[in-house]
């Protein structure tokens, strides 16, 4: 339904895609209806976040705005890149044209519905 | 779980378990309280007034987290609650790595910082602790005569 997809496919999406990026954490969870996707993108502000879709790819990315002294040396450093970047392929039955998005306190959680014709039918598997 | 298997590990999870043996064997002396993958991630600064901290932990109510600063110690905890549905039937997980539970970290403070001067704030899913230095303890510019 999502799948992680190679960064090979990612490359096309230009050239801040050279540059080192976090992979955040996420969960996916999907029902009859549609893929609910959270997004952990701790520091990045509503504005900085940058959620597309380009055909079948989904592409998450996220710029950090930390408030930091300018004479501050850092002593301990767990994330050292500000940024995050995640791609997801999707497959054709989701509806993208009616994705929800909403985005508090770091979490990104998006809505993809289901194409109202790909909702769950059951198809009888006939055995000997 | 090792050994042959019918079908060939996920390439995602079995790199994830190489950079975290990779982790164990770099990190020569962890904390006792686990390794520094923990949730929430911390950076630490310092400038010549004071000492900053910064958690990353998104995903929470702020007026739910406990910040504490006690014998020398800055101790962050609190809960983040899942968003998986449970045992439900009509849904499928097909990914779960964000973490969910309580959680606590804690950051051994320098002498020179003032406990009585403590600031935080809670933006974009970031804990910024800000301890200032004691006055004494601050660097201060003498005039040579």
């Amino acid at each position: 339904m999502i799948a992680n997809t190679e960064p090979r496919l990612s490359a096309r999406h230009g050239a801040e895609v050279d540059s080192p990026a976090r992979v955040p954490a996420v969960d996916v969870v999907e029902d009859s209806t549609g893929i609910t996707l959270y997004a952990d993108l701790p520091g990045v502000p509503k504005e900085k976040l940058d959620v597309r879709v380009d055909g079948e790819t989904l592409i998450i990315e996220g710029e950090m705005a930390l408030e930091i002294p300018r004479d501050m040396e850092a002593t301990h450093v767990e994330v050292s890149v500000p940024r995050y970047r995640r791609v997801f392929a999707l497959s054709r039955d989701l509806d993208t044209e009616n994705m929800v998005a909403e985005f508090r306190h770091g979490v990104l959680k998006l809505r993809i519905p289901k194409a109202e014709q790909a909702r769950p039918r059951r198809i009888e598997v006939s055995g000997e | 779980m090792n050994g042959l298997s019918l079908f060939p590990r996920d390439l995602l999870a079995e790199m994830d378990r190489l950079q975290r043996r990779l982790m164990q064997a770099f990190e020569f002396s962890p904390s006792i309280r686990g390794s520094s993958q923990g949730y929430p991630a911390l950076n630490v600064g310092s400038t010549p007034d004071s000492a900053e901290i910064y958690a990353f932990a998104p995903g929470l109510d702020p007026a739910s987290i406990d910040v504490q600063v006690e014998r020398g110690v800055l101790s962050i905890s609190g809960e983040r609650r899942s968003e998986l549905p449970e045992g439900d039937e009509k849904t499928s997980v097909h990914l779960n790595e964000r973490f969910a539970g309580r959680f606590h970290r804690v950051i051994t403070l320098a002498d020179d910082l003032d406990p009585d001067a403590v600031r935080a704030r809670y933006r974009d899913g970031v804990l910024h602790v800000s301890i200032q230095r004691k006055a004494a303890a601050r660097p201060r510019r003498i005039s040579v005569e």
